[in-house]
């Protein structure tokens, strides 16, 4: 049934049980790619975003609980799989580059080391083989003098090609879905452009599915098929690229948009920001989360999660102003109705 | 002399080396900042962008004498604040009080062991500015207002505030001795997309309410161009090209420039489909080892020996619009910009 889907999640919650309390880090999660596809999750810190991509991977750190939901990946069903199960996949059906290339290799191992580990524990080959490959990896992300790379340490390259060798890493056992990131948050804006390039060309080469986590709604638009837009541990839009940017639905994708500069506007506008402060996740709202920053926010939008409207196969958002019912429940419950139009009128809170 | 009203800030030849190892005939320098020169006129906005390394932030902490810089000469509102080659060096305590900095990452920049009343009270304290500790707590009442936060956070420490709150904090703390220059130094770069907003109209609405004039450090062009009147682009040490920001964005004239802004992508996926990269190739070469001439010319599509040879100098090539280039495309020339 879910076979033509790589990537199934459904209804996933997660929690951080940490000492303060617990913390809600994934609500009702959903999410579904299909094999080559680009999906991108964008979303302020703390929303979830990694927490998600992290989970489908099986590395949900300790206080973290996967609390429900179920997650299909290639036909495995991760939530019941061991950690030796688990081991089988990561790394080679499924691989994550991370945001900072400068910590996330290994400063003490020479790049060779960190790239045949991966293909020998895999693949079985022999150390001379697996160094082999190697070299037609690094030659694969556009390294130069891939022989002298293979004996270098991490600290004598540069940030741009230290997330090249992250990359090299992770396409080592060809995988079918590559997770980014924040690939290149800590990259500059050329060398930004130099990994997104060579992502999409692997992409093409290897037919790999690629999920990429950023905060960059520029990024996204450039590079991917489908957006999921998180806020406070819930997807609250869901859908293709063209559809989250010019027909935004929940409030919060319209607040982001509108928010950013741009650079293609001459004349001087004044940026519309999306007032209040993120959510504080140990004390969440009891309603949809964006709830307290939206300027239309209706009473129930603060008591109770809205449910999902979707308008149609691919572009689905949690928002209570979609909700044909909430509209046939003030209807029939006046009281409901005449807050929601004095709120509309004053326009504040 | 630029008279007094005309150029605000005066910057010439700027240049701030740091040793990087080695002794005598062999002591290495990173040229962080060489040979910058610009001007900022009151009220105005000057931008700034680059990558990481390429000295602007060097530039904007040189001004302020956080370093103590190795070539150049700065003056500010007619006051020479230091000409290295004449040896003259301004006594910095008055002068502190009109130029200020706002730092890139909220989370160090305050002290966890002040409450925010004191971190903005400190320069209070300093520059004697308040009669008694009534008028002391008043005017910090004030700056925390005019930041957006209320006087119950005058007693709380950095760690209870959120990031565009503690970045707030940091505004209200260079606002506290009424300067006229602020240079922002990255102020949002570690910010939220939400939040970004609300920090950049807050610097707009203080220019505007108290006639500052600002320095604004960004990597990010599009925030860049949206707060500044005119942009510099930096690489390697050295100003490529400095422009009108619309001028500069729509029709750059530095290869630099150009692959810069192309490089930058798009919030937009119809125009991002349709924009064509145009895709450096390698890396910033080490600033303690610069490329011969033009430090650029290692990764232009558009070098020459020539660029090998002689560094191009830093020139008016339009009103307004200054570029060091060798190979200027003669057509960008031509279309005059309105």
């Amino acid at each position: 049934m879910s076979d033509e889907y790589l990537v199934k999640i459904e209804n996933e919650k997660l929690s951080f049980f940490t000492p303060a309390g617990e913390v809600k880090a994934l609500n009702d999660v959903n999410i579904t790619l299909r094999p080559g596809e680009v999906l991108g999750i964008v979303g302020e810190s703390g929303s979830g975003k990694s927490v998600t991509a992290y989970s489908l991977m099986g590395l949900t750190a300790d206080p973290g609980k996967l609390i429900g939901g179920k997650i299909r990946f290639n036909g495995h069903a991760i939530e019941t799989m061991s950690e030796k199960e688990i081991r089988k996949i990561r790394g080679n059906e499924v691989s994550i580059i991370f945001q900072d290339p400068m910590t996330s290799l290994n400063p003490v191992y020479t790049i060779g080391n960190q790239i045949t580990e991966v293909i020998t524990l895999h693949t079985g080959k022999s150390k001379q083989e697996a160094r082999e490959r190697a070299k037609e990896l690094l030659e694969l992300v556009g390294i130069n003098e891939p022989e002298k790379r293979l004996k270098q340490y991490p600290h004598e390259l540069s940030g741009g090609m230290r997330q090249r060798i992250m990359i090299a890493i992770a396409l080592a056992c060809e995988p079918k879905l590559l997770i980014a990131d924040e690939p290149t948050t800590a990259l500059d804006v050329t060398i930004q452009a130099q990994i997104l390039e060579l992502m999409m060309d692997l992409k093409e080469k290897l037919g790999m599915a690629i999920i990429m986590i950023t905060h960059d709604l520029g990024v996204v638009a450039s590079m991917c098929d489908h957006i999921a837009v998180m806020y406070a541990g819930r997807i609250v839009e869901y859908g293709t690229t063209d559809q989250v940017f010019y027909e935004p639905s929940h409030m919060y994708t319209k607040g982001l948009i509108r928010s950013i500069p741009r650079l293609d506007v001459d004349e001087h506008q004044r940026l519309i920001p999306i007032e209040g402060t993120p959510v504080d996740m140990l004390n969440p709202p009891a309603g949809c989360p964006f709830a307290p920053r939206c300027e239309k926010a209706m009473k129930i939008c603060l008591r109770q999660p809205a449910p999902i409207t979707e308008f149609d196969d691919t572009h689905y958002t949690y928002c209570w102003l979609h909700q044909k019912a909430a509209m046939e429940k003030q209807a029939a419950r006046p009281e409901v109705a005449d807050s929601r139009i004095a709120m509309s009128q004053g326009g504040e809170k | 002399m630029s008279g007094k009203n005309e150029d605000f800030i005066v910057v010439e030849h700027l240049k701030q080396y740091f040793p990087a190892g080695g002794h005598g005939k062999n002591k290495k320098y990173v040229q962080a900042v060489d040979d910058v020169s610009f001007t900022i006129k009151k009220g105005e906005t000057l931008g700034l962008v680059g990558e990481s390394g390429c000295g602007k932030t060097t530039t904007g902490r040189t001004l302020l004498r956080l370093y103590e810089p190795t070539g150049g000469r700065f003056v500010f509102d007619g006051d020479t604040i230091f000409d290295v080659e004449k040896k003259e060096y301004a006594n910095m305590l008055p002068y502190r009080k009109r130029m200020q900095i706002v730092f890139q990452d909220p989370y160090a920049s305050l002290d966890p062991r002040m409450t925010v009343g004191d971190i903005v009270g400190e320069a209070i304290d300093t520059h004697h500015l308040a009669k008694d500790s009534k008028e002391r707590y008043d005017m910090i009442i004030e700056l925390l207002r005019k930041v957006g936060l209320n006087s119950e956070h005058a007693n709380r420490y950095p760690h209870e505030f959120s990031g565009g709150q503690r970045q707030r904090v940091g505004i209200a703390r260079a606002l506290a001795v009424n300067p006229d220059f602020i240079v922002c130094d990255e102020p949002i770069s570690a910010l939220d997309v939400s939040i970004q907003a609300q920090v950049i109209n807050m610097f707009e609405d203080l220019q505007k309410d108290l006639g500052l004039t600002y320095l604004f450090i960004a990597h990010d062009l599009s925030v860049v161009k949206h707060i500044s009147d005119r942009i510099g682009v930096m690489y390697l040490g050295r100003m490529v090209e400095l422009a009108p920001a619309n001028e500069l964005t729509n029709a750059p004239i530095h290869p630099y420039t150009q692959s810069l802004i192309s490089a930058i992508p798009l919030a937009d996926p119809k125009l991002a489909r349709q924009s064509k990269r145009i895709v450096l190739e390698g890396d910033v070469p080490s600033p303690v080892n610069p490329p011969s001439g033009c430090r650029f010319r290692t990764r232009c599509p558009k070098a020459t020996e020539h660029c090998a040879k002689e560094a191009p100098e830093f020139k008016e090539v339009l009103p307004g619009h200054f570029v060091a280039c060798h190979n200027i495309d003669p057509d960008a020339l031509k279309k005059e910009p309105d």
